[in-house]
């Protein structure tokens, strides 16, 4: 049993212990750790996350739990201070004497603290451990000017904290004349400075710092021009040193410049002691990195299994690194890999410069022209993976470079283009060292998701860049392995919603108990219901609540409304396009009047009422629907509102009457039900009021006609509707709608908004308008047939429920109790109106 | 399972909630009780009956009895998802399904003469609702 001291407990050293336990056979070996600070090992990369609430137990790399279950004696609080070579014993600061065989030295680095004068005055901070982001955020809050020392990789990281803790002006100052002076080259420093002071941020190069101002406490810096800054706080980022003085000490070699020097198998000059992470210098470098971290890591720990532990004897050395990093700084994408600074005598340069959008991008090419040498990008990095792979497997650059240098466009190309013909060797995760062949063979092992080829490979649990590479590769492979990617229902259809709509079309199913009886298992749950609800009523468009089909409906279609907070619901009767008379708007209020409701106006230019007692909203809709309203279908995944704005009936620039045409297409499409809910507008002229190009399906008046956009989107990740088809008379527009709609409803995934679904549709745009207006599918003449027949269905469905009294029967709280309403609601006063009591 | 267990137990002590036909097929009412309310539910397919309290322990809202019933597993264990936030609960044993430390109360049922009867005492009476776990929605 061979006793292994890892001596630091920082990311590499974990990183070490985790590889040990996963490879080193069993019982030969045991590992002790010792660790400086009072927390086990966590992941300084997201070190800045921490400041917007990321928890230290979420940044730890394993808890103290981890080391028991492997027996890994874990010593925190406590550091090596001498080490006895010949004897081999190491004594700790707490006064241990720990015998060794082999000791791996994983003491990292501490932050580097330039000679400049006062920097021991209260307010000045260093940026490296969780503690430091402890009393930075503890200081910080009564800061107005805070300055970072250093515009490197990590000042900026540190000025990104600053800006997030909230600290009002924060300054930037480097020593050298641009920012990221080891990533960047001239024009690449000042695009990122030009947007980071866009962002707020005030930086000041080319500024030699002598001293810090003020008493005991920090007043500001004055620097060697003299001039100075006032300040209330420093936190000085200007680099690392290796800590490197318990190996000094024990008279092993360091470098000139610090670092305990290694050799490929990461060992220093004593067989026994070897040396891995930012502690470690390797051919005279220094790596602040985790990446290579991680590789020595991976290095010493074969080496120590072969030559010590009797196993597998592999080989592996550590041959350097590539520094190659992306990284998003406030905001900004910046990347450099390769040599970014190779000259015009050693390589030809392709720039790329758009200074409206602060952009530059920069390849270094071979003379020759066929391979990428190394090359920077700020403000868009969305190609890096892509020319990293060019770079690290010297892959042949294609003819025309202009493809390489471009931001990637949407819909161009299919999803793992350019994965295909990367070598099996090519490195996909650099921070655990997987590879394309890696994770093709993980994916053939039956690892087909992301999350389990996470698990099984680590690949995308260090920085996480590499995942989206992650998840075209394991399309791109279960597609050469001839197997779909499966795309079931949930474990009570074993089929895709596209397959399942061709299903229940062909066998003319009308319920979901006889689709699952036909097609499913079990009892159905919260994911296939509405799923196979909704196709019902895209294929039948029959009343939803009938035929026993109310409880396979999601919970606001079973009572069409909206629950809201407190078990309430939400009123919206359909206004269509945003047309309302006095008269209409006097029935609305005196139906929200005497059921006491709360009114708001919506984003979709309709009235809605919320607090409605569940067993109320008969009688409402019955107040609404008698005075001349329908159903607004708000509740449903169905089309919502057709938005206008008031066009040419009154307006001076208006082109056609947008009004009309809004109303004509909403009471169109109304009750039709579709994968998930469908937004609309018409704008009467290109000034575009009323937003048609963030809807599913937008209209813009032109002065031939219409132009016709789809699959725009607003929420949570806004996108532009893209033209489809332009200068269209209406009765042209509202064939082509009818076909797109049909095609989204037949072939979306569950829940996919138009946006989405046209994302992920081979061909994008382009395909969708050979589909759609020049009939490339032979379909569109069945689309608008069948389009006719479910919209000649439609009915009101509050008119339906209310005139049947066994549906009716269910607006009740009580089963048992059908007059007393839920007692448990609350109501309190807000501005005039009510809100519902906050839910605990 | 547990209602033929409990159908002629004399320690349990039953109350009437409802007529069978009030209860939709695959879904849920909601009884009162006293004060209380009970979320009352009738699988179709295996003609089974289940209870358990209204309140959604995750936002304390009184929403069980709304919400979408159905099964999972090998073993089709019967659940029911709230209709908030979709947290979904074992209709057999109260647990939350959904990777949360909620528990739910479970009540027998059993149905004569087509009035359906729920007993007045949980099974797992010793289920606490967690008012400290607060935890946000998704």
């Amino acid at each position: 049993m061979k006793r292994i001291i890892v001596v630091g407990n920082g990311m590499v050293g974990y990183k070490f212990c985790e590889k040990m336990a996963a490879k080193a056979p069993k019982g030969t070996y045991h590992i002790t750790v010792l660790g400086e600070e009072h927390r086990p090992a966590y992941d300084r990369v997201h070190l800045t996350s921490y400041i917007n609430g990321t928890s230290a137990e979420q940044l730890t790399m394993a808890p103290v739990s981890w080391y028991e279950e492997q027996g890994i004696d874990l010593h925190l609080g406590d550091a090596g201070v001498s080490i006895d070579r010949e004897n081999k014993i190491l004594f700790t600061q707490s006064g241990l004497e720990l015998p060794y065989d082999i000791l791996v030295m994983a003491t990292g680095s501490a932050a580097m603290v330039p000679p400049i004068h006062g920097v021991d005055k209260t307010g000045v901070f260093v940026y490296r451990t969780i503690d430091d982001l402890d009393k930075i955020m503890d200081y910080a809050k009564n800061v107005k000017k805070a300055a970072v020392l250093g515009g490197g990789l990590l000042g900026l990281e540190a000025a990104k904290a600053m800006v997030d803790i909230g600290v009002e002006k924060t300054y930037v100052i480097e020593f050298a004349p641009k920012l990221m002076p080891r990533q960047l080259d001239d024009a690449g420093g000042a695009v990122l400075r030009s947007k980071l002071t866009a962002l707020g941020l005030r930086v000041h190069t080319r500024k030699h710092t002598y001293q810090v101002l003020g008493k005991d406490r920090i007043t500001g810096i004055q620097f060697v021009d003299e001039s100075e800054l006032s300040l209330d706080m420093l936190v000085i980022s200007t680099g690392i040193n290796a800590r490197d003085e318990l190996a000094k000490a024990a008279g092993l070699a360091t470098g000139s410049r610090g670092g305990i020097i290694v050799d490929d198998q990461m060992l220093t000059e004593d067989p026994s002691i070897y040396a891995i992470g930012e502690c470690a210098v390797h051919g005279g470098m220094v790596y602040g990195l985790v990446a290579p971290g991680y590789d020595m890591a991976e290095v010493a720990m074969t080496h120590i299994i072969a030559h010590h532990l009797e196993g597998e004897n592999k080989q592996r050395t550590f041959t350097g690194f590539d520094m190659s990093t992306k990284l998003k700084l406030i905001g900004v994408d910046v990347a450099s890999f390769g040599d970014p600074f190779l000259t015009a005598d050693k390589a030809q340069h392709v720039i790329y410069e758009d200074k409206v959008n602060g952009i530059y991008k920069r390849l270094n090419v071979s003379l020759d022209g066929k391979y990428l040498l190394g090359g920077v990008m700020v403000g868009e990095a969305s190609q890096y993976n892509n020319l990293l792979q060019y770079y690290k497997n010297s892959m042949l650059l294609p003819e025309a470079l202009d493809s390489l240098v471009f931001p990637e466009q949407k819909g161009d190309k299919p999803a793992g283009a350019g994965l295909a013909a990367l070598p099996d060797g090519a490195l996909i995760c650099s921070c655990e060292g997987v590879t394309k062949a890696d994770i093709c063979q993980a994916v053939k092992d039956g690892h087909e998701s992301v999350d389990a080829l996470k698990k099984c490979t680590k690949a995308g649990t260090g920085c996480g860049g590499c995942v989206p590479m992650l998840k075209d590769l394991a399309a791109m492979t279960l597609k050469t392995m001839g197997k779909e990617v499966r795309k079931d229902i949930c474990e009570h259809f074993t089929y895709s919603r596209q397959q399942l709509y061709d299903l229940i079309r062909l066998d003319k199913l009308s319920s979901f108990e006889e689709v699952l009886d036909k097609h499913g298992k079990g009892d159905g749950c919260e994911v296939c219901k509405p799923v196979v609800s909704s196709l019902l009523a895209s294929t039948l468009n029959e009343m939803i609540l009938r035929k026993n089909n109310d409880t396979a409906q999601d919970s606001n279609d079973r009572f069409l409304a909206n629950i809201q907070k407190g078990g309430t619901y939400s009123v919206v009767p359909r206004i269509a396009g945003g047309e309302i008379t006095p008269d209409k708007l006097l029935v609305i209020a005196s139906v929200a009047k005497k059921y006491n409701l709360y009114t708001k106006i919506t984003g979709g230019q309709r009235i809605d009422m919320f607090g409605a007692h569940l067993s109320d909203l008969p009688f409402i809709w019955k107040e609404l629907i008698d005075a001349g309203f329908e159903s607004g279908h708000a509740y449903g995944k169905s089309l919502r509102t057709v938005k206008s704005c008031v066009g040419s009936t009154w307006c001076r620039f208006g082109l056609h009457d947008s009004v009309s045409f809004a109303i004509q297409i909403e009471n169109r499409y109304k009750g039709l039900r579709a994968p998930h809910k469908l937004k609309s507008a018409v704008s009467g002229c290109i000034r575009e009021c009323a937003e048609a190009q963030s809807k599913d399906f937008g209209i813009i008046a032109t002065e031939k006609g219409w132009n016709l956009y789809v699959c725009g989107n607003g929420g949570s990740k806004p996108q532009h509707a893209l033209l489809l088809a332009q200068d269209l008379d209406s009765e042209t527009c509202i064939r082509y709608i009818d076909r797109f709609l049909m095609y989204y409803i037949k072939t979306a995934d569950p829940l996919t908004r138009t946006a989405t679904w046209l994302n992920k549709l081979e061909g994008g745009i382009d395909y969708l308008r050979k589909v759609v207006v020049e009939d490339s599918l032979g379909k569109c003449l069945e689309w608008e047939v069948e389009m006719q027949t479910i919209l000649s269905q439609y009915e009101c469905e509050w008119k339906a429920a209310i005139e049947d009294p066994n549906i009716r029967k269910r607006f009740a709280h009580f089963v048992n109790a059908p007059e007393q309403k839920d007692p448990t609601i609350e109501f309190v006063p807000m501005r005039d109106q009510k809100r519902v009591l906050e839910w605990q | 399972m547990h209602q033929t267990e409990y159908i002629n137990s004399n320690d349990i002590k039953w109350f009437h909630a409802c007529q069978v036909e009030d209860v939709p097929h695959n879904g849920g009412v909601c009884v009162k009780k006293g004060n209380d309310q009970i979320a009352l539910f009738y699988f179709a397919r295996t003609d089974k009956w289940y209870a358990t309290q209204n309140l959604c322990p995750h936002r304390h809202q009184m929403a069980l009895s709304r919400g979408m019933t159905g099964s999972v597993g090998e073993q089709q264990e019967p659940k029911v998802a709230c209709p908030f936030h979709k947290k979904t609960f074992s209709l057999d044993s109260g647990k939350c399904l959904s990777g949360e430390d909620y528990h739910i109360k479970v009540y027998p049922v059993k149905v004569e003469g087509g009035k359906v009867f729920i007993g007045e005492n949980a099974i797992n009476e010793n289920a606490q609702i967690d008012k400290d776990c607060l935890q946000c929605a998704s």
